[in-house]
């Protein structure tokens, strides 16, 4: 009885929608980089590197947009780099990947202790309000960030599926040979869609700064950068499914907040934390065999080779 | 601009990109502590005396390293067969866990071991062995059974094991006498590591993992199942065609590489801790994959890196006491020098034809 | 006045010479046959007109105006289309997405799909290329492959087809079909370039023809002046001496395979996913047996059933030897070998489970090195050292290498796929000589080819593959070429006698 009573349990919808606002801006940051055949480990990092710059642009006095606008440059510089590495050198993604992610986070920690050498509570900021003059429940508690996370997945959904570019961008992760074929450069439009899906991937991470919390705090990606690699193989790599993913991880995360808060489970509270972790390999496990994965994803494309 | 494969692979070309990619870490690192307003050439100074300037700074960096030789000796092979364990960290965590499960299921209500220290000693290490091996097994197997991509698996059982870790300090494994703090009790005196040195905390796992190391560099290049797992990870469907069961090398692959992470737990515990908690690892797990690029995957070059990177860590926790440059310094300087030699070892592979 | 002309055109490869001094010109309305042997420089041409590769010297004429090198989108746009001879199509897309990639600026924000499949539509009506344009490409069957590329060009107004090696993954009725496709092309005012290297084809649908051999153009006219020996004569430089096959040796009565009514569903790694249907075959001792057909018919399925890798669903298979099955993969470069491995450990790799080079586990180096050795002097292959890795050998000495660790040990069963494809004259000379040589000593061989000359040289008896099935193997001298083509094409194996 106790579960029913927290599905109707307002709050947890709540927190539903804004656990999954990072979780979607990330999947759908993956899902193009994927979708033209790169894998970017970049992403947990790139989350953290987003979260401190665009903090730091806030609480230097800057514009919250503005924030997020820094926080999406500064994943579009990283994933440039990656893109360097892999696609314009084939370098081996998984290892690139690690890489930047080890990189960003480092010198996010860096430059943010170089900053504020001797606090000891994180510095705070006025974060993005909640839209309560929305006045729909649950999306008045939102903030624009959130509402923003959700536009971009049917945006997406056109860019893939409706535009010349987005067949250009599928068929790259697909068989780069037919698109250099036709005359497109498949370096640049791989390294553009790195690039682009890097930015959503920093913006992702502000909003940890901007809108979930109002600091920037060690730790604090704590791995939703992976989970958005584990969604999108659930997701078929899709935008609309992304999303339900991300919807389906946060719900279970919320749950278990909840559960914890109310105290009213007798199990211990790390059985919760472990759900949505051991659901995301037993989601794996269903769908890998089924899964279309782009088939080039992975392999670096190299000029005049087959 | 097209990229062409050398026809030779030349030693020094090779020694000239490793030379390169330092120079430009040190450069790029230089700016960071100038931006930290310190000095450079005393701060490079300052890590370099903390990590190897006296007999005690050279026994904390080997301490810092001999988790990560571990470590980085489990994701090279791994990574060999194309095996790609991002796992590490939670099999760590179960060797750890295994080890003291050990211990106190061999004590009696008294504090003794119930056998022979003798017997509980190799018990204890092949148990934590045996614990990181099936912790890759399971994510090995759903590789080759469904085809679950063995990344995100691992990448994921890493929080589940840390989860798992944390659930047993709280229940099963709670020390009672840490007044509430998250630990395990502490592992039986007898079943410690011997100290290598007086008044250091270096301890005898490091001997444990040198010899690992050559082992495994002796069987990758000497062993028939040294070939198969070069072959299976350069290509696995020639490999097959070879009459190469893949499946099993892999299988063996994997419980080798959880094995060799699962003793960088047991290795912490009964060398350095003498007891689990949840900070006992601070990434040795993810370091040890920057340990294995860095090291060409090759076993030898593993230890070299991991000291490497132990000198880093160590060195920079010095200096930020000396010259105020925050301690995350040390990862930057791993993070840099693993992107530059990953480019550097390209280009003394391949050269460019502008055209 | 040409619509394209290719002048003075040289390019180099590192000390190979693979285009020297050519020039040449297309007309408008003709198709000319380009001819010559693998490495004579057609694709490298081909390349340097459509901009893929960029000329050391000369020039490419398009309409009166100058082409500026290295400019794939340029060619495009002014009218040049190509079909690769590997496809260059997306699978996991549709045909009407195959056809839009790259046919709309990238800027647009809508794609005007409708339009496209109108225009598609009338295209397919007007040259007879029927495809349905929802379809996934990896659900269409090799031919209908090829029309979806031409389709592409079509849509993107080609008005020049540069076709490289179109017939080689056709049937011969397909091989009809495109022909008749090719002639309302040109009805049509189109002018195609036809590469190839069968000389009936380029008799039956060129109206002038071109040589290449060794990188030069050594004959340019018109395809009626010429005849087959004339072209073969001009393609080869010299005749070349075919190895005889010792008409002395009779198959034994010593049956080595028999598989009766094999069934097996293809893995993954089969790219044609076509399952083996019902398949008998027997093999003896001292025979060579072809499989003729065109790739993708199953035919890789059956060698790894042979092979055991893989386990039928039903019917029996009888190996009878006590050696190891020798087998030549016909992807020699990514599956016959480890490309990073070295020589030596390519040479023993399939042999490490006998004790000959390992001992309790430990590789025995030096013998190994020594039998590498031995096999490379013997099978002339070409190298440093036997301890470079593999990759950085050609694909001829590769294959000799891949034929001398196949046969070491005189293997009583042979299964040979392609063992010839893409080699030059001379390589292909010595795999045929080996190949009879097994035979001769006794062994049971079963050559899987596409290459019908190669079918008819060196086979005792011929069958064929078709989508899965497997006609009955009759002697080599009751089949003719009209009577495997039509087997070739699926008429059922009521050969002409």
């Amino acid at each position: 009885m106790e579960y029913l009573a927290l599905l109707a349990d307002q709050e947890l919808w709540v927190a539903v929608l804004r656990i999954a606002t990072p979780l979607v801006f990330g999947t759908l940051g993956v899902l193009l980089c994927e979708r033209a055949g790169v894998l970017n480990l970049g992403i947990e990092g790139i989350m953290v590197a987003g979260a401190f710059t665009g903090w730091l642009t806030v609480y230097a006095g800057g514009h919250l947009w503005l924030g997020v606008l820094i926080a999406a440059a500064t994943g579009a510089a990283l994933g440039a780099l990656h893109a360097l590495l892999v696609v314009r050198l084939p370098l081996s993604q998984h290892v690139a990947g690690l890489g930047i992610t080890l990189f960003a986070t480092s010198l996010s920690y860096f430059a943010y202790r170089v900053s504020f050498p001797k606090v000891d509570s994180p510095p705070k900021i006025d974060a993005f309000a909640p839209l309560t003059h929305l006045l729909i429940p649950i999306l008045n508690e939102q903030t624009a960030m959130t509402v923003l996370a959700f536009a971009c997945v049917p945006a997406l959904w056109w860019l893939l599926y409706k535009t010349p570019l987005g067949l250009a961008l599928r068929a790259a992760g697909e068989s780069p040979q037919a698109v250099e074929a036709q005359g497109i450069d498949v370096v640049r439009l791989r390294i553009g869609a790195v690039i682009a899906g890097s930015a959503l991937m920093g913006v992702a991470g502000a909003f940890l700064t901007l809108s979930a919390f109002n600091s920037f705090f060690f730790n604090m990606v704590n791995g939703r950068g992976w989970i958005c690699i584990a969604l999108i193989v659930f997701a078929s790599w899709r935008p609309g499914k992304a999303m339900l993913g991300a919807l389906l991880f946060a719900f279970f995360d919320a749950a278990q907040l909840r559960l914890q808060q109310t105290g009213g489970s007798a199990l211990p509270y790390q059985i919760y934390l472990m759900l949505p972790y051991v659901l995301s390999i037993v989601a794996l496990v269903l769908v890998a065999r089924k899964a279309t994965y782009p088939q080039e994803l992975m392999q670096p494309y190299i000029k005049g080779q087959r | 601009m097209r990229l062409e494969a050398r026809a030779h692979e030349s030693f020094w070309a090779n020694c000239a990109a490793a030379l390169a990619a330092v120079v430009f870490t040190l450069a790029i690192c230089a700016v960071l502590i100038v931006w930290a307003k310190a000095n450079v050439w005393s701060a490079y100074q300052a890590i370099f005396d903390g990590a190897f300037g006296s007999r005690f700074a050279i026994t904390e960096t080997l301490t810092r390293a001999t988790p990560l030789i571990f470590t980085g000796l489990a994701a090279a092979i791994a990574f060999r067969a194309r095996l790609f364990n991002i796992g590490a960290e939670g099999q760590l965590y179960a060797g750890a866990i295994a080890a003291v499960a050990i211990s106190m299921w061999l004590t009696n209500e008294a504090g003794e071991l119930l056998v022979s220290k003798w017997l509980v000693f190799p018990a204890m290490l092949i148990a934590s062995a045996l614990a990181g091996a099936l912790l890759l097994l399971v994510p090995a197997w759903l590789k080759l059974k469904y085809r679950v991509d063995e990344v995100v698996t691992t990448l994921l059982l890493n929080f589940i094991a840390l989860l798992f870790v944390s659930l047993l300090l709280d229940g099963a494994m709670k020390d009672a006498t840490a007044m509430g703090w998250p630990q395990s009790p502490a592992l039986h005196a007898d079943l410690e590591f011997s100290k290598l040195i007086a008044r250091a905390r270096l301890h005898s796992g490091l001997l444990l993992a040198i010899a690992l190391a050559v082992a495994l560099a002796l069987v990758i290049q000497f062993t028939r199942f040294g070939l198969y797992v070069r072959a299976v990870g350069a290509n696995a469907r020639a490999a097959r065609f070879a009459g190469i069961q893949s499946t099993r090398t892999l299988l063996l692959v994997a419980a080798l590489s959880g094995a060799c992470a699962g003793l960088a737990g047991v290795s912490e515990v009964a060398g350095r801790t003498g007891y689990v908690t949840l900070d006992m690892s601070p990434g040795y797990g993810y370091s040890g994959i920057v340990i294995a690029m860095l090291a060409g995957l090759h076993p030898i070059g593993v230890v070299v890196a991991a000291i490497f990177v132990g000198a880093a860590i160590v060195g920079a926790d010095a200096m930020s006491r000396a010259v105020n440059v925050p301690t995350y310094i040390a990862d930057v300087i791993v993070a840099v020098t693993l992107l530059s030699i990953l480019v550097a070892a390209f280009f003394a592979k391949m050269r460019v034809v502008w055209r | 006045m040409p619509i394209l002309a290719l002048s003075n055109i040289s390019k180099r490869f590192g000390a190979l010479t693979a285009n020297d001094d050519i020039s040449l010109a297309l007309n408008e309305g003709e198709v000319l046959a380009l001819l010559g042997e693998n490495g004579a420089g057609k694709s490298t041409l081909m390349n340097i007109l459509f901009g893929n590769y960029v000329a050391d010297a000369g020039t490419v004429t398009l309409f009166g105006d100058p082409l500026p090198p290295g400019k794939p989108q340029i060619a495009l746009q002014r009218g040049l289309g190509m079909v690769h001879q590997h496809f260059t199509l997306a699978d996991n897309l549709s045909v009407l997405d195959n056809v839009l990639l790259g046919a709309e600026r990238l800027t647009a924000l809508r794609s005007a799909r409708a339009a496209a499949l109108a225009k598609l539509n009338v295209l397919a009506q007007q040259f007879g290329l029927a495809v349905s344009p929802d379809a996934l490409v990896r659900t269409l069957s090799v031919g209908e492959r090829q029309r979806v590329e031409i389709l592409k060009t079509l849509y993107r107004g080609a008005k020049i087809l540069i076709l490289d090696e179109p017939t080689s993954v056709l049937t011969p009725l397909e091989v009809t079909q495109l022909f008749d496709t090719l002639k309302k092309l040109v009805a049509q005012g189109l002018s195609i370039i036809f590469i190839s290297h069968k000389l009936d084809e380029v008799l039956a649908i060129s109206h002038r023809v071109a040589v290449l051999r060794g990188g030069r153009l050594v004959h340019v006219g018109h395809t009626r002046d010429a005849t087959k020996t004339s072209l073969a004569t001009l393609m080869v430089g010299s005749e070349v001496a075919r190895p005889i096959r010792n008409p002395s040796a009779q198959p034994s009565l010593a049956p080595r395979i028999k598989l009766s009514q094999i069934c097996a569903a293809g893995t993954e790694e089969h790219a044609s996913r076509v399952p083996l249907r019902e398949i008998s075959l027997t093999v003896s001792s001292g025979e060579i047996v072809a499989i003729a057909g065109v790739s993708g018919n199953g035919q890789a399925l059956l060698a790894d059933v042979l092979f055991g890798m893989v386990t039928p669903s039903s019917g029996t298979l009888a190996v009878h030897t006590q050696k190891p099955i020798a087998r030549i993969h016909e992807d020699r470069q990514h599956v016959g070998v480890v490309g990073d491995l070295s020589v030596w450990e390519n040479a023993v790799l399939p042999s490490l489970r006998a004790s000959r080079f390992t001992k309790w586990g430990w590789l025995k180096r030096a013998a190994a090195r020594a039998h590498a050795s031995a096999l490379v002097a013997q099978f002339d292959v070409r190298l440093r050292s036997v301890a470079q890795p593999i990759r950085t050998l050609s694909g001829g000495n590769v294959q000799k290498l891949v034929l001398g660790r196949a046969l070491d040990g005189a293997p009583d069963v042979i299964i040979a796929a392609q063992p010839t494809w893409g080699l030059d004259v001379g390589a292909v000379s010595f795999v045929h000589a080996q190949l009879l040589s097994a035979r001769a000593r006794g062994a049971a061989v079963v050559l899987i080819s596409e290459d019908l000359e190669e079918v008819f040289a060196l086979a005792d008896r011929i069958a064929v593959m078709v989508d899965g099935r497997l006609s009955a193997a009759f002697p080599v001298d009751q089949w003719s070429m009209q009577s495997i083509g039509l087997a070739m094409a699926g008429e059922s194996a009521a050969h002409a006698a």
